[in-house]
């Protein structure tokens, strides 16, 4: 595949097979090696490059970024965080400055990531360097460097010209063509931010050579509301994602907030995450208690269901060979919803346990609830059981207190790496009673808590 | 004088540039060769039969190696050569290297050798303490016993008596920079090797075993690693044979560097650990017996395990004087990954042995759980009599913790905090909050004895620049740059004029392994001792041409004086050259004063003790187990720091890696022996909102009493065990939510933390 691109303010022209990465083109063809591969599967960092097109400047990872999917941006990476005469930018004078770097090998991908947080005026620094571990410094002299650089202003040579663009047969522009493309070549991969994907490449070690990429197609990346809901295209990143739930769903914005890193929402899309089917993807439990209703299509034809239709069993979903997952809508408001991520570390882990609750209380009673898990069993799962024990009843410790033996009906979850199955139960059995606690006022997120 | 200033790391501007090259970054000529290695998929059993023909036909592959085609020594061990580069008859553990693939790419050679085809008659694996005692499946001939007093008696005359049992993980060393080697073929056999190691010389010994010559036809080269902690102190010697190997073989550079999971799968990790004590004390607290119990799992190959369970023994009285203690100590052998160094190197494991016991017997007696400690804590150095003893019978004579504890515990405010918490916690159903103390005293010195030397290079150009090598290696912790200080302080020059070089086994020889925390102890003193052999010939010449005595020639301020002549340093350089003298000099230093036997635990292993204090706050979710660090204050003897800066940044970093290892960093084997965790999707260290919100550090400013290089004293791995202050705050935490104290297991998990709250809630 021919690809073009900005790297480092150049223009550069590829030809490339389709699942190459960034970090492999960057170190082993181009030479720049000041990008650097920590774990090459998106959990470390050190491979962070700045992508910057007409919407957005981005740290992504590297190493599970396919060069097609650059076509038309520009990247910038360590080398060219420097200005053009060996100038230091402000982040990498105040990480020397405030002693930021031991080993150095996390050091670029974190200047890359301060570096765009920089441009784009973050200050919530733990937020943008989530996705960037350290392992010698305790991160403190990094969040030092990262707030004496605030306010210094952005150099030019930050400021990406205008990439050229060509045709990319790969990546079509508008849903027509990619659907007309994926329904006659229904046997291909289709790769929208490739932060799972990227995986089946550097790890499974697979070759994929019928592929199609997402990227491109403005058609599924738009952001509808109306009145009462939103529609979210599946090309939607999950850090646009996540700016919108700050404004209609807080508790599930702050689950989005520790969902991967700021480098893994910046690639990975809501409809990737719905479509790859995994029982343990965050967005699931929170739509499916919105009452989310999935858009699919193949060629032509569209349809929409309820998204907890869409999983039928663990790696089995309702779409058909060719079909598409186009977008999901969710109602603007759900004053009672509430979403629990649980993990052994809060940034950047997968859930042993994800809850959503969304239970309807009126006159003291109970007058919906709609609960579910991911983590608990093959596939995201309404709590039925649990959700029966608490409709129609008083909105009260007790009623919560008699619901919790329904989860054993509801749930056989298994035991991994992650946690215990008997945990996996008494956690999601407790998130009902935190549910209940937050819903009465009561202080029960330790994120919350100051020293 | 550069020495006490708080430069910033020598190769911080690189670092942020992405100029500062590791292996991986060396260019390579294009004919290089990647290797990878083939591993085994079973824990334990007998390889019946190998199939590699689909290997050998793979896209790329150039040669492929078994264990019949090694031309000498099949073996990585660094001690007791039990460890074959390539399984040979029988597999010990999943994950070990079976076969290795020499191919034109990194990809090519990872893809072939999952083609291998590899038959192995599986064993019942032995995996668990539990296994490994009932098969007594064991290093050395039977548990190490140490003991002191008579602790059978003071134990059945106690006032009050506990028992009790901690368990505590391993830990990956997550390095960022994976193990790495690059091997150039030279004229002769001869071979350059490039690794990331912490033990060059180690690395050129195997290497030199492995292709049959002498060690003067190896030269091992390391400029910086990208972080070890412990993991680079021998588990890069696989990867650097494995290349040498091959590059002999083809007569090509051939480069190794593991993939994650390889990284993950293959090496050693911290040793968990499990400790049992019977202790017996009295109403204060103050402990009258200890009996321990120690049991580690080594892993299947002993590696370093006997002075790491070593270490944990000494370390088993961390701050506090026994009188009456018995250590006993099992070496378990496992089918697991070779357990091995990390930062510390058993001294946490044994250290918060003690500590669990000492908040175990505050929280049975109703004390405050520093009041216990004070009480128990070894005398003052300036009360120190002839019984302030450890367990292995050295006098302790520079403990300073009652004071250091006294400060720390002013500066964070704890009596107020303590109050306040508990109101808190009175108030809040569902979170709780507390708080953990845990002082460190730490032994600095090698305990095997005769790695306490190491050497230096150091030449004067005559434009008075200066070229510095010594036998330590960098892999961030400012090493380079603390030595660089040394060496500008003595010549009176500015740090511009010092170039710091890459470790080199062939300017420096039969160097010891950057560990220990003894790097900069060490090669310190040594680079002092070749910077003033230089000095004294230029000040010698400097009298005989100026007339004067050489022992008034001073060097300060890229001056060197002498009366009323003064020379720029370059000059005075000039001046030595053309009268020719040498400019160039070797330093050797050896740490004076050591002797024990390891063997009936008695003796003086350490040269000093590094010292420390700190106090941790967390919040815990009742119903979760979710955690949060709020604040953490340290406070830590660096003696007179040689660099303030890098060396509170050893302490930011050793706490907040030590606060991993005992909260969200798990390592999970499955029922086969098959290790679950072995990418960081599943192992999880500590990431940037982890750290505590409030973070105060600082350092006890005042000399070492041992006569260390400019007084100041090692700061690797103590800092490590203040990470320890933050488990027993949970456990604080937890104990807030019953009666019973928690005993609480490492790593506290959510999952572990919610079975503690259940069990003090019974």
């Amino acid at each position: 595949m021919k690809v073009t691109f900005l790297l480092n303010g150049e223009t550069v022209e590829v030809e490339t097979p389709a699942t190459q990465t960034l970090l492999d083109w960057l170190r082993g063809t181009r030479g720049l090696t000041g990008t650097k591969e920590g774990c090459n599967e998106g959990d470390c960092g050190a491979c962070s490059v700045i992508v910057t097109d007409e919407t957005s400047k981005r740290a992504l990872n590297a190493c599970i970024l396919f060069m097609p999917q650059l076509h038309g941006k520009s990247v910038r990476t360590v080398e060219g965080i420097a200005g053009p005469n060996g100038e230091m930018h402000p982040v990498q004078s105040a990480m020397v400055d405030h002693h930021g770097s031991q080993c150095g090998f996390c050091t670029p991908g974190f200047i890359a990531s301060m570096a765009a947080g920089h441009a784009n005026g973050r200050t919530d620094h733990d937020d943008m360097l989530a996705g960037n571990l350290c392992r010698c410094t305790g991160y403190a002299p990094i969040i030092r460097a990262a707030k004496a650089a605030e306010s210094d202003p952005v150099p030019v040579w930050m400021n990406e010209g205008q990439a050229p663009i060509a045709p990319a047969p790969f990546a079509p522009e508008t849903l027509d063509a990619l659907c007309a493309w994926y329904a006659a070549n229904p046997d291909a991969t289709v790769i929208a931010g490739a932060t799972d994907v990227g995986l089946w490449v550097t790890k499974q070690l697979r070759q994929l050579d019928n592929v199609v990429f997402l990227n491109r197609c403005r058609d599924l990346q738009q952001i509808t509301e109306t009145n009462d809901t939103i529609t979210f295209g599946a090309g939607v990143t999950m850090v646009d994602v996540h700016q919108t739930l700050k404004t209609y769903h807080p508790s599930y914005a702050e689950m989005v907030r520790r969902y991967g890193s700021e480098q893994v929402r910046g690639a990975a899309t809501i409809g990737g995450n719905i479509a790859n089917g995994s029982p343990i993807g965050d967005n699931p439990p929170a739509l499916i208690a919105l009452g989310a209703t999935l858009h699919l299509r193949h060629g032509e034809a569209t349809r929409s269901i309820p998204l907890q239709d869409f999983f039928i069993a663990y790696g089995k979903q309702d779409r058909a060979k060719g079909e598409l997952v186009t977008g999901v809508t969710i109602p603007k408001s759900a004053p009672a919803l509430r979403v629990y991520k649980l993990s052994k570390r809060f940034d950047q882990d997968i859930s042993a346990v994800c809850g959503a609750f969304n239970v309807t209380v009126s006159g003291g009673k109970v007058q919906a609830a709609v609960i579910t898990f991911g983590g608990m069993a093959g596939t995201p799962v309404r709590a039925a059981a649990v959700e029966n024990a608490l409709i129609g009843m008083p909105w009260t410790n007790e009623t919560v207190q008699a619901a919790l033996p329904a989860f054993t009906q509801d749930y056989t979850p298994m035991t991994d790496m992650r946690a215990s199955a008997a945990y996996r139960l008494e956690a999601a059995q407790n998130m009902l009673l935190r549910y209940f606690a937050e819903l009465s006022g009561q202080a029960t997120s330790v994120l919350e808590v100051q020293p | 004088m550069s020495a006490h200033k708080s430069l910033p790391h020598d190769a911080a501007p690189l670092h942020v540039t992405g100029q500062a090259r590791y292996i991986d970054d060396i260019p390579t000529p294009a004919n290089t060769l990647h290797l990878a290695f083939g591993t085994s998929e079973v824990a334990a059993g007998k390889i019946i039969a190998m199939n590699l023909e689909k290997v050998r036909a793979a896209a790329g592959v150039i040669a492929v190696f078994t264990a019949d085609d090694l031309p000498f020594a099949n073996d990585v061990s660094p001690s007791a050569h039990d460890e074959p580069l390539l399984a040979k008859g029988t597999v010990h553990y999943l994950g070990q290297p079976i076969f290795m693939a020499a191919a034109t790419s990194h990809l090519a050679a990872r893809k072939a050798v999952r083609l291998g085809q590899i038959e192995i008659a599986a064993e019942t694996p032995i995996l668990t303490i539990e296994d490994a005692l009932a098969a007594n499946s064991r290093f050395e001939d039977g548990p190490r016993i140490w003991t002191k007093g008579d602790v059978d008696t003071a134990l059945a005359s106690a006032q009050h008596r506990l028992q009790g049992e901690i368990d505590m993980g391993g830990q990956e060393h997550f390095y960022l920079e994976g193990q790495a080697a690059l091997v150039f073929p030279q004229e002769g056999g001869d071979m350059v090797v490039h690794s990331s190691t912490q033990h060059p010389t180690e690395i050129q010994h195997k290497v030199a075993e492995a292709i049959g010559l002498p060690m003067h036809a190896v030269r091992c080269e390391v400029r910086r690693m990208g972080g070890g902690f412990g993991g680079k102190e021998s588990q890069g010697n696989a990867l650097a044979v494995g290349c040498a190997i091959a590059a002999r073989a083809t007569g090509r550079p051939c480069k190794m560097r593991y993939d994650r999971d390889d990284d993950m799968m293959i090496t050693g990790k911290r040793h968990d650990f499990r400790i049992s004590y019977d202790i017996g004390f009295n109403e204060k607290g103050v402990l009258s017996g200890v009996d321990f119990t120690q049991m580690t799992r080594c892993g299947w190959a002993l590696d370093l395990s006997i002075p790491v369970a070593d270490r944990a023994m000494l370390h088993a009285d961390n701050a506090y004087l026994l009188h009456n203690v018995r250590i006993t100590s099992h070496r378990l052998k496992t089918n697991t990954q070779s357990a091995t160094a990390y930062r510390g190197f058993g001294g946490p494991q044994g250290v918060l042995g003690i500590e669990r016991v000492m908040d175990h017997v505050a929280a049975h007696l109703g004390l405050d759980p520093i009041a216990v400690r004070k009480a128990n804590y070894y005398a003052h150095m300036s009360k120190a009599g002839a019984d302030n003893t450890t367990p292995y019978g050295m006098q302790v004579k520079d403990f300073i913790l009652q004071e250091m504890t006294d400060a720390l515990l002013v500066t964070a405010d704890y009596e107020r905090r303590r109050d306040d918490i508990d109101n808190w916690n009175a108030a809040n159903p569902v979170l709780k909050k507390g708080l953990g103390f845990a002082p460190v005293k730490f032994g600095i010195s090698f305990t095997l004895t005769h790695l306490n030397q190491a050497g230096a290079l150091v030449h004067v150009y005559q434009d008075g620049s200066i070229h510095l090598n010594h036998g330590g290696t960098e892999m961030g912790q400012g090493l380079f740059q603390k030595v660089a200080q040394v060496a500008a302080s003595r010549f009176g020059v500015a740090m511009e004029a010092i170039k710091i070089t890459a470790t080199d086994t062939a300017k420096v020889p039969n160097t010891s392994a950057t560990a220990a925390s003894s790097g900069t102890d060490l090669n310190g003193m040594a680079v002092q001792n070749a910077c003033d052999t230089i000095i004294a010939r230029i000040a010698d010449i400097m009298a005989q041409i100026h007339g004067g005595k050489a022992v008034d020639v001073t060097f300060s301020d890229g001056k060197v004086t002498l009366g009323e002549t003064t020379l720029t340093f370059q000059q005075a350089a000039m001046l030595a050259y053309t009268n020719r003298v040498s400019l160039s000099a070797a330093g050797f230093y050896k740490t004076p004063d050591l002797a024990w036997d390891r063997i009936k635990g008695q003796g003086q292993p350490f040269f000093y003790f590094a010292q420390g204090a700190a106090l941790t706050e967390v919040v815990i979710d009742t119903l979760t187990g979710e955690n949060r660090i709020l604040r953490c204050d340290i406070l830590h003897d660096a003696g007179s720091s040689l660099n303030p800066a890098l060396d509170i940044g050893q302490i930011e970093g050793g706490y907040v890696q030590g606060a991993g290892w005992l909260t969200t960093e798990e390592l999970v084997w499955d029922d086969k022996g098959r290790l679950r965790t072995h990418a960081p999707s599943t192992y999880k260290i500590p990431a940037c909102s982890d750290r505590p919100a409030i973070f105060n550090v600082a350092l006890w400013d005042a000399p070492n009493s041992a006569n260390t290089v400019y007084r100041s004293k090692a700061v690797g791995e103590p800092p490590f065990m203040h990470g320890i202050s933050a488990l027993l705050a949970i456990s604080d935490a937890v104990a807030a939510c019953g009666k019973t104290y928690p005993s609480l297991d490492a790593p506290a998990t959510p999952e572990r933390i919610l079975a503690a709250i259940k069990k003090v809630r019974v």
